[in-house]
């Protein structure tokens, strides 16, 4: 169990001071020009020894995506831009970075902004966020008040302007290309890769996208060195790791834990336990909703991190765990990812566009039971149609829990269809 | 993608920002670079949505008002509308004055979101989605995941979260509402944030000195 020592957002629940009186007195801003003074290389060279992997859900290694940022500043300025368009189903950690401890995202924006030659970035918080925008904006103006920021930021010689800019719903601007779209006043629709932002980015120029999470431990990392750090947590999957847990447990909580934490410790030590007792598990996404569904008997011996989850066929994600006890209607479950992933697709490529679509109408059949058993098979090929073959990944995090669900459930799919077929009423195959 | 509307609506002939409004355009402008203005049409749709919001009890946005932004913003009209349709959050027609967002999606379906949709049929009336209630006081808007699943299920309400819902807290609500009040935001069962219920046990030994 990870020692509230080691933790690195010490008012996760906002019950001390948010502002910069408080996050001093929990150490933030401590030495800040001092970590600046290091210089670029040192700062990239020491994110990268520290092991940190994106917190966003992807899992990439920060220091190496901050060193794909040119070396030198050319004509074209560079760009920081922190994606806090925190959508994924089952996420709710960066909201409590953003309302209880801003101040250490505004110090990692200028760290991580200084590592990449950038002398502006950008925050773009989802719109639904409002009152969490509110927060961030009055700590970054009491950052530029105290020097902190703005010119000669901290007295280090580094010009630096921090600005807030806020979403206004919709799922697919976490997609970073879309968000750079979106940031420049258009749809969110995500762009063809390459050009990479680091080349290409925001208004044509060199840009890292980067999530809330993987900038506001930065700082910490920065002050209490890569090697403790990468003590903790599990070979290649280094560090703490905020965890939200919801749906069917006892109490559903946010928690600061160390990856590579058993998914069975992490529920019952912090979320007091899965409602009606562990064996009344039926299955756990953990992950956020992209990520393909577990059933118990993996659940039971998992650890929650990005190379044990992946090794289980599914992912860390963005480390939202969602537990459904036994008396969930799973496919419904799933179903109703379908229809998210439907409602938020962009509408730009075809196999997500039209794909989304028709897996949430099957999906929605499956739930009554109201098709052919060899359905289940087209529809698994459907969902490896869409995925791989789009613009950006929501094609692919709307096949995955579909691929979850016909792996480890479909006897129980089986047996809706079988129930409904008993009950004498005739499916239809459709070609919807 | 936000589904269009397909209401028909009527729009005011002209919009103009207030004086309210003003006082923020040149802030909004001035966080982007020279020539690159078009970056403030989402804080204009929004800054535009409020004013309508504070002046006629309705938060929404009038083709009118997205004319006035292509125009102070130098971009093509349709540039306006298609980013005013593409985002959930800008509403194309009139909606009450509260606005109720209910989450459905699966961390707050299953923590009971169904009765949080049910409660607030029953309390407003309200048959249908996008529709509002006859004394125009709510209109209802089913949403996607609000970032908030530990807290599901989730309602928020203009741009407020109430949390830890259920069919009880969820009628107490909205009959406060109607009453004119305004019941504090966050975790309906008085829990700290996001920790869990019954107080926080993590961080527990930590303290810091006293500031401010």
């Amino acid at each position: 169990m990870l020692s509230d020592k080691d933790r690195i957002f010490t008012n996760l629940y906002g019950i001390h001071d948010w502002g910069l009186a408080g996050a001093r007195a929990r150490g933030d801003w401590d030495g800040t020009a001092a970590i600046l003074a290091r210089g670029r290389d040192a700062i990239v060279d020491e994110m990268k020894a520290s092991g940190l992997r994106g917190r966003g859900g992807a899992g990439f290694p920060t220091g190496m995506k901050w060193s794909f940022m040119p070396k030198e500043i050319g004509a074209r300025p560079h760009y920081l831009v922190v994606n806090a368009d925190e959508s994924e189903p089952g996420t709710c950690k960066d909201r409590d970075i953003i309302r209880h401890d801003p101040h250490k995202l505004i110090e990692g924006c200028l760290i991580a902004s200084f590592a990449m030659g950038a002398h502006a970035c950008y925050i773009y918080i989802r719109g639904e966020f409002y009152n969490e925008a509110q927060r961030l904006q009055a700590a970054i103006d009491q950052a530029y008040a105290a020097g902190l920021i703005g010119q000669n930021a901290c007295g280090s010689g580094w010009d630096f302007d921090l600005y807030l800019h806020r979403g206004a719903g919709a799922y697919i601007c976490g997609e970073e290309t879309a968000l750079i779209e979106s940031l420049e006043g258009k749809k969110g629709m995500p762009r063809l890769k390459p050009p990479f932002p680091a080349a290409v980015g925001l208004y044509g120029c060199p840009t890292t996208v980067n999530n809330v999470e993987s900038i506001a431990v930065a700082p910490t990392i920065l002050r209490r060195g890569a090697s403790w750090f990468s003590a903790l947590g599990r070979p290649k999957n280094a560090g703490t790791k905020l965890f939200c847990i919801s749906g069917h447990v006892n109490k559903p909580c946010n928690v600061e834990e160390e990856l590579g934490i058993p998914l069975r410790e992490l529920i019952e030590t912090y979320a007091g336990g899965v409602r009606g007792g562990w064996d009344n598990l039926m299955a756990v996404i953990p992950g956020g909703s992209s990520v393909p569904v577990l059933p118990k008997s993996t659940c039971d011996t998992v650890l929650m991190d990005f190379d044990s989850l992946r090794d289980v066929r599914s992912g860390l994600g963005t480390a939202a765990v969602i537990v459904m006890d036994k008396s969930t209607d799973i496919v419904k479950a799933i179903a109703r990812l379908s229809a998210f992933y439907k409602h938020e697709s962009c509408g730009q490529c075809t196999p997500c566009r039209e794909g989304t679509g028709w897996m949430m109408r099957v999906m929605n059949r499956m739930v009554q039971g109201r098709a052919e058993p060899e359905e289940i098979d087209t529809l698994e090929q459907v969902t490896r149609q869409v995925e791989g073959h789009t613009i950006c990944a929501l094609g692919d995090a709307a096949a995955w829990p579909i691929q979850g669900l016909i792996r480890h459930f479909r006897p129980e799919m089986e047996a809706r269809i079988a129930a409904y077929k008993s009950r004498g009423a005739s499916s239809r195959m459709a070609a919807e | 993608m936000a589904e269009a509307n397909t209401q028909a609506v009527v729009q005011p002939a002209t919009f103009a920002f207030d004086a309210e409004s003003e006082a923020k355009i040149a802030y909004f402008v001035a966080k982007y670079p020279e020539g690159k203005q078009a970056s403030a049409v989402l804080p204009l749709l929004d800054l535009a949505q409020r004013q309508m919001g504070r002046t006629t009890g309705s938060a929404w946005v009038p083709v009118a008002a997205m004319d006035e932004i292509g125009r102070i913003l130098g971009m093509p009209p349709i540039r306006v509308y298609e980013v005013a349709t593409f985002y959930l959050m800008f509403n194309t027609a009139p909606v009450g004055k509260f606005h109720l967002q209910v989450c459905t999606t699966t961390p707050c379906w299953l923590r009971g979101s169904d009765e949080v949709v049910h409660a607030c049929r029953k309390a407003t009336g309200i048959k249908g989605w996008k529709e509002t209630s006859e004394d125009g006081l709510f209109s209802m808007t089913e949403v996607e995941c609000l970032g908030a699943c530990v807290n599901a299920p989730i309602l928020q309400v203009n741009d407020d979260f109430y949390e830890d819902m259920d069919a009880a807290r969820t009628t107490a609500l909205l009959e406060a509402l109607k009453r004119g009040e305004i019941p504090p935001v966050g975790s309906t069962i008085g829990r700290q944030t996001s920790a869990p219920e019954g107080g926080p046990t993590t961080l527990t030994s930590l303290s810091f000195e006293k500031t401010e």
